[in-house]
């Protein structure tokens, strides 16, 4: 396989930045499904929506955030992933995610945004469940 | 000599305690400013990507989008005038108020009628003592914004942007305008902090001012799943973030002007208490001269007296 460097990613909420380092792989999820991004990848800018992101470093650790609705854009194995909120999976507060979720399914409301609630909740758990 | 010492001693104890009160609140305003630079940097990486991705596809798609085409004929403009929640800042609001106050003179020239929006409490305060409406206002966060503030004043300008004007606004949303105003004020440094008022939207998007290095230039990207579709989630975010930046600058402004004021209050109360202490002790040392007198006065006479009877 001919080599193509390492990814640098950065992992950006509206805030903060969440992570940033190298890496060998990312995963995340867009509008269209799962990418998955190795070095070498096409520029690219999509539009991601609330789910896990799987960051994979050169070391072989995995790092998993949730994050919410934003952008992925890759270019010259630059990757940067945008997101209003975004939060790595030793972040997340598993009690309150559930909490949410409980209380996002229970409002019984079927619009956008109780929709979009009860997404951001299960990303946030299903994050801390593959980190674990 | 108007008033007596203890009066005066009152007084001075009076504005030792005040000036203990403004010393804390400049101490306060200073530590808090620090944190409010650091949000604004931690928040520059999101606005720097964002911008970067906004000009990429602005750079490889024609697409127009609703929020960048300049309607024909404008006669609605929105302006949203973020102020402070709290007073003791100088002339902080005030200043931004009379900067909107210059823009809408400015746009109602133009023939445009202009909705306001607030942020802040002193802004609210202001239209409601002069009765004059407010579409919206938002309150509570002045000095510490956080993103989905930004993200809810975001949604409700947009959406004022995308009705129609002129007809009656749907239930539960912003009547419709057909431009967006900012004003806030800019944290240059320390020292100067100046109201500007900026248009929001349609949207400009202007690249950065230094040209691009080789190595920065852009690279062809493929959009997911459209050009279009990417825009469509890009520019709410990026209109997002842009208000965001900005009342992260209101913010560090606030601080930067209360710190500003009450020190100056506290320089002032220093120059008081040293005042009222010369005038007290020049008082006191009056009635001093006036007791010795009295008793030399009260010994003389009664020398006098002696001397006489005798």
């Amino acid at each position: 396989m001919a080599d193509y460097g390492s990814l640098q990613v950065e992992l950006v909420a509206a805030d903060r930045l969440v992570w940033s380092g190298e890496a060998k792989m990312v995963i995340a999820r867009t509008t269209e499904g799962d990418v998955g991004i190795l070095p070498g990848h096409a520029p690219m800018l999509s539009v991601i929506i609330e789910g896990v992101v799987d960051v994979q470093t050169a070391e072989g650790e995995t790092w998993i955030a949730a994050v919410d609705a934003g952008f992925l854009s890759v270019a010259n194995n630059r990757v940067s992933i945008l997101s209003e909120h975004a939060e790595m999976s030793h972040e997340i507060d598993l009690e309150k995610a559930r909490q949410d979720l409980e209380r996002a399914q229970s409002s019984g409301e079927n619009d956008d945004a109780a929709q979009e609630a009860v997404r951001r909740a299960e990303a946030r758990i299903r994050a801390v469940e593959r980190a674990s | 000599m108007a008033l007596s010492v203890r009066e005066y001693r009152a007084r001075i104890k009076s504005t030792e305690s005040m000036k203990k009160i403004t010393r804390a609140m400049e101490l306060i305003a200073a530590s808090r400013i620090i944190k409010a630079q650091q949000r604004a940097q931690s928040a520059a990486p999101y606005a720097r990507e964002l911008t970067r991705a906004v000009s990429a596809v602005a750079t490889f798609s024609n697409v127009d989008h609703a929020l960048t085409v300049e309607p024909e004929d404008p006669k609605k403009a929105a302006i949203l005038i973020v102020t402070s929640d709290r007073g003791l800042a100088g002339a902080y609001s005030s200043n931004v108020l009379k900067e909107a106050e210059r823009l809408v003179e400015k746009l109602k020239e133009e023939g445009k009628e202009v909705d306001i929006y607030v942020s802040g409490r002193k802004g609210e305060a202001y239209f409601k003592f002069r009765q004059r409406p407010v579409v919206q206002s938002w309150t509570g966060f002045s000095d510490q914004p956080t993103y989905d503030v930004a993200s809810d004043i975001g949604s409700t300008l947009i959406s004022a942007f995308l009705n129609e004007t002129g007809g009656e606004p749907e239930e539960g949303t912003a009547p419709g305008v057909d431009e967006v105003h900012v004003v806030y004020t800019r944290f240059r440094s320390m020292l100067a902090q100046e109201p500007v008022a900026l248009r929001m939207l349609p949207l400009e998007v202007v690249e950065g001012e230094e040209k691009p290095t080789e190595a920065e230039l852009l690279p062809l990207y493929e959009f997911e799943p459209s050009p279009s579709e990417v825009l469509d989630s890009l520019l709410p975010r990026y209109v997002q973030s842009r208000i965001f930046f900005a009342l992260l600058q209101a913010a560090a402004s606030e601080l930067a002007a209360r710190q500003k004021a009450m020190k100056s209050a506290t320089d002032n109360a220093d120059e008081l208490i040293k005042k009222y202490k010369r005038i007290a002790n020049q008082a006191r040392q009056a009635g001093i001269t006036q007791e010795i007198s009295e008793i030399v006065g009260g010994v003389n006479a009664l020398a006098d007296a002696q001397a006489g009877s005798e």
